[in-house]
């Protein structure tokens, strides 16, 4: 590069987080510096932060912080491994370990911290480690398989991570030593330590604290720790993770000012005492600070980076808020944590059963929120830190805040309040302003996108919720997300549609594309309309076939390969040992694969399209019914034995099992429905996890409705207590209704609940107080479909013109398709990799 | 049933007159706006009624993006202002034009697609010579 000699050479040293971020930045900004970086460690900055998940199955390159060959597309000159010895101020050079002189027109200190050894009778020896760079990490996992037990020195932040690390190591029951009398002393407080003391030690941690270690005992190696209060810890290794100290010797040794207590002194531009020399992120001593947080480091990053490429920034100080994940317990801690009364009031909501601890502090006039503690559940923890840093007015009921909106407001209202600057993702400093405008003038409108166009929810991922909820906000402002349609033909929402189909009496797709669409249509509104067809007037599906998604065109779900699955009805999860024999005989002759599913009954894969209409023809012949797995329609209704046989039943649960089931067999809905009967509370039938789940009681039955397993699993909420068998099915026969005339497609009952305005008081209010006055129509129009239920692969099995389209090839009906192909795998049959 | 005669050549580079037509099969056994699968020798190839708009398209069986023989059994429709008719492979709901043979959802898959004409209730491919 010839123009680089003209260019002004920054030199960087150090290369861990913040370095690399700074490269980031001031590439971002300016084009007019030759880069140059000297780092120790032998790789390239990589992220610290998740540093426990190399213990997780991440490795190295995962934890990197930049594509292979970053750095040679950006002109960056990379030396790793050479640190810098040495600072000639004068000729403003630095010499590295490997003799390299290089001049410098500005020079950036990001040296980062070591891990602070105490000064321990002891702590040479061997099975003593600090938890810093991945060398360490592999330093401990090296020395793990040969001990039996081990302890972390130190209860914050990082040390509860080595711990984790500890765990993941497979060492039982590691200790956690801790000289202050609470966990995290930094970010919260004796309460909220002591309920994640009881969380973490459910994990399987040993927690020590008020422990102040003497010396660590052993014959050239650690065997035991000994404590100022007389006792002693058996262990084979030790970790040591008691804080950080700033890396300040390089500035020490060229004369810079540093503190009394290390770090090298920089004013607000971040300069150190040479005016031509920043320091940045933990080496860094800042209005009196150590900042040991990467958030405030990426800030400072930024800020010498503006200072160099234009202009002025100053630091202000940083939030040392922040949100973490430890060992799978959220811990949060926002504001001022610890102001207490009288300076403020305090809310505090302490939930011993699931481990759940929040606090709250407000100013004494009750306008604003100060500060607090998260514990267990930090899922206000966005809303709470902008609340605070934007001096937000609070609710009427601040209490409100932590436990949620009681009168049913939904969550993420509040996104689209906060002011503009308001800063969303703090570890890229992008505030909520960056975001919108993405949105609107970017088009970015998915989290992928918004990460490439802004890095929002690259670091730590906590902000990401929030983003969501500013797209949507944003979205809904422009008015592009304002009328939900169906799709590009309709301009209707399925609900919008239902009605129009149901008063128009309207029975064909063609009609209602016609009537109230454009196009030709889709494979997102042709299912739509076909399931809205079907639940209105429960006609043979088949006949409309081309409209039906590829599963419900062959009543059989598609395979890998192209082979189809059978799943005959099998209601309550009873079965006969005749009915049992069957199945194995179909399977056998028309060599299937079976496995036993989720919702009790017994799924044949590997058949041919062709074999479909003979299989059936069997099955129907032997008392099998079709199951429905095929459609967005009631799948099961999942039973526990119940009192017939189990010694704790209190009701057939069987029996009340198959009785639902048989009433909604078949019935179409916007997604897939299941339900399940338990016999006692001890709810062996999972039926919480379902869309609607009955429980035996003394007096009669509990219905909880609107959960589901999958993705984004939810339980089931209490609809109704103690009612009969007959309020039970006039219950469910008016929630389902409800359901389907208004969802829309593919939306389970959990996410149609949760987007209910009023939430579950309103729904029950519909249901058991008929608040609408539509019960009695719903309860006629259910009944009207369950009357009308038809097997529908009866119907195949009977017509030829039906069975007919069950063929691969129409000019060669008999011939399979040659392209399926199985492989063997324990004695049966599976589908061939793609 | 009636059928007209009509000619549906789907977009091609082929030039009409260096390709050869083989009847592929009757007109009512492709469904009215859905789609079917004929062998032609060791060639699996779909062939969409498009009755809505009394159009026929064929194109390959085999939906590149898995490889699996399935665009017969997709549903047809059309995308956009211009009604660009197109097939959704079952598996995967990946879009392809009915005309260009292009993945709709921008991907780099592409589909082969066949001239088809109609003659006395008969349904033939054009392939190249």
């Amino acid at each position: 590069m010839s123009s680089s000699t003209l260019k002004p050479t920054v030199v960087v040293v150090g290369n861990g987080m913040v370095g690399h971020k700074f490269c980031e930045k001031l590439m971002a900004r300016s084009s007019t510096f030759k880069i140059v970086i000297f780092g120790e460690e032998p790789r390239p900055a990589y992220d610290r932060v998740h540093l426990s998940e190399y213990f997780n199955g991440k490795t190295a390159a995962d934890l990197s912080l930049s594509m292979a060959g970053w750095f040679g597309d950006q002109d960056i000159e990379l030396h790793l491994g050479d640190p810098v010895q040495e600072i000639d101020r004068v000729h403003k050079t630095v010499r590295s370990l490997k003799g390299l002189v290089q001049p410098y027109d500005f020079l950036v200190l990001a040296t980062g911290s070591s891990a602070f050894v105490p000064d321990i009778p002891g702590i040479e020896k061997e099975g003593v480690f600090v938890y810093r760079t991945i060398e360490d990490l592999e330093l401990i996992r090296g020395y793990a398989p040969h001990a039996a037990s081990g302890a972390v020195m130190g209860g914050g932040l990082l040390g509860l991570e080595a711990a984790k690390a500890l765990l993941d190591l497979g060492l039982p029951d590691p200790h956690v030593i801790e000289f202050a009398s609470r966990l995290m002393p930094r970010q919260i407080d004796s309460a909220g330590s002591h309920l994640l003391e009881s969380r973490l030690k459910k994990l399987g941690l040993q927690i020590h604290l008020n422990k102040t270690t003497l010396a660590i005992e052993g014959e050239g190696r650690i065997e035991a720790l000994q404590f100022a209060d007389e006792s002693r810890l058996k262990v084979d290794m030790l970790v040591v993770s008691a804080g950080i100290r700033p890396r300040d010797e390089l500035a020490r040794l060229a004369g810079l000012q540093v503190g009394t207590r290390g770090g090298i002194l920089v004013n607000e531009r971040l300069q150190t005492s040479d005016k031509d020399i920043y320091a940045i992120g933990e080496c860094a001593l800042a209005g009196g600070m150590i900042y040991g947080l990467v958030a405030p480091g990426y800030e400072m990053a930024d800020i010498v980076a503006a200072n160099l490429a234009e202009g002025s920034k100053s630091f202000k100080g940083f939030d040392m808020s922040t949100k973490l994940k430890l060992i799978g317990v959220d811990v949060a801690s926002f504001g001022d944590p610890f102001i207490a009364e009288p300076d403020c009031r305090t809310i505090v909501f302490e939930d011993r059963y699931h481990g759940i601890y929040k606090r709250i502090n407000i100013s004494g006039d009750g306008k604003y929120l100060l500060g607090g503690i998260l514990i267990g559940d930090a899922s206000a923890y966005n809303l709470l830190l902008q609340t605070v840093n934007n001096r937000m007015s609070l609710p009427a009921d601040p209490g409100d805040l932590i436990l949620g909106y009681r009168s049913g407001a939904p969550e993420g209202a509040g996104a689209m309040d906060l002011p503009d600057e308001a800063l969303v993702c703090s570890c890229e400093s992008v505030s909520k302003g960056d975001i919108c405008k993405a949105v609107t003038e970017q088009a970015a409108d998915t989290i992928d996108g918004m990460k490439k166009c802004t890095k929002a929810g690259t670091g730590c991922g906590g902000c990401i919720p929030l983003v969501k909820d500013l797209i949507t906000g944003t979205l809904k402002a422009s008015g592009r997300y304002i009328k939900n349609v169906l799709c590009e033909h309709f301009d209707h929402s399925r609900q919008e549609l239902y009605d129009l189909v149901r008063i128009n009496e309207v029975r064909t797709y063609d009609e209602v594309l016609g009537r109230y669409g454009k196009g030709d249509g889709c494979e997102i509104c042709k299912p739509a309309v076909a399931s809205i067809l079907a639940a209105c007037w429960n006609d043979v599906i088949l006949k409309q076939a081309t409209i039906q998604d590829s599963n419900d065109r062959y009543l059989a779900n598609i395979q890998k390969g192209g082979t189809y699955s059978v799943v005959p009805r099998i209601p309550g999860g009873e079965i006969t040992p005749d009915k049992l024999i069957v199945l194995g005989k179909v399977a056998k002759k028309y060599r299937l694969y079976t496995k036993i599913t989720g919702g009790q009954r017994i799924d044949l894969f590997g058949a041919h399209v062709g074999d479909l209409p003979d299989i059936w023809e069997e099955l129907i012949a032997a008392g099998f019914e079709s199951g429905h797995a095929y459609g967005k329609a009631l799948r099961t209704v999942k039973s526990c034995v119940g009192s017939t046989w189990c010694r704790f039943g209190l009701h057939d649960s069987v029996s009340f099992a198959i009785e639902v089931e048989e009433r909604y067999r078949g019935i179409r809905a916007p997604h897939k429905i299941k339900g399940g009967v338990s016999g006692c509370v001890r709810e062996c039938a999972e039926a919480q996890s379902k869309d609607f789940g009955i429980i035996a009681t003394e007096k009669g039955w509990n219905l909880f409705v609107c959960g589901n397993g999958g993705a984004r699993p939810q339980h089931a909420q209490l609809l109704a207590t103690d009612i009969d068998k007959e309020t039970c099915l006039r219950y469910l026969d008016r929630l389902l209704i409800f359901y389907i005339r208004t969802a829309d497609p593919l939306t389970r009952t959990a996410t149609w609940l949760n987007k209910m305005e009023g939430g579950m008081s309103y729904l029950k209010n519909v249901i058991i107080n008929d608040s609408l006055g539509m019960n009695a129509q719903w309860e006629r129009e259910m009944q009207a479909l369950v009357d009308s239920y038809h097997c529908e692969w009866k119907e195949v099995v009977e017509s030829p013109e039906l069975r007919r389209g069950f063929t691969h090839f129409v000019n060669a009906p008999r011939k399979k398709d040659p392209h399926i192909a199985f492989e063997q795998m324990r004695d049966q049959v599976r589908a061939k990799e793609w | 049933m009636v059928t007209k005669t009509t000619d549906m050549s789907t977009a091609t580079n082929t030039p009409i007159k260096d390709l050869r037509w083989f009847n592929a099969c009757r007109v009512e056994d492709i469904p009215a706006d859905g789609g079917a699968c004929i062998r032609h020798g060791d060639e699996q190839i779909a062939i969409f009624n498009f009755s809505r708009r009394g159009e026929w398209y064929a194109t390959q069986n085999l939906c590149p993006h898995k490889r699996q023989m399935a665009l017969s059994r997709g549903m047809i429709g059309s995308a956009g202002e211009q009604c660009e008719p197109k097939v959704a492979c079952p598996f995967h709901k990946k879009t392809f034009s009915l005309l260009t043979g292009e993945c709709l959802g921008g991907e780099p898959y592409h589909i082969r697609t066949y001239p088809v004409r109609i003659r006395n209730g008969k349904v033939y491919i054009g392939i190249e010579k």
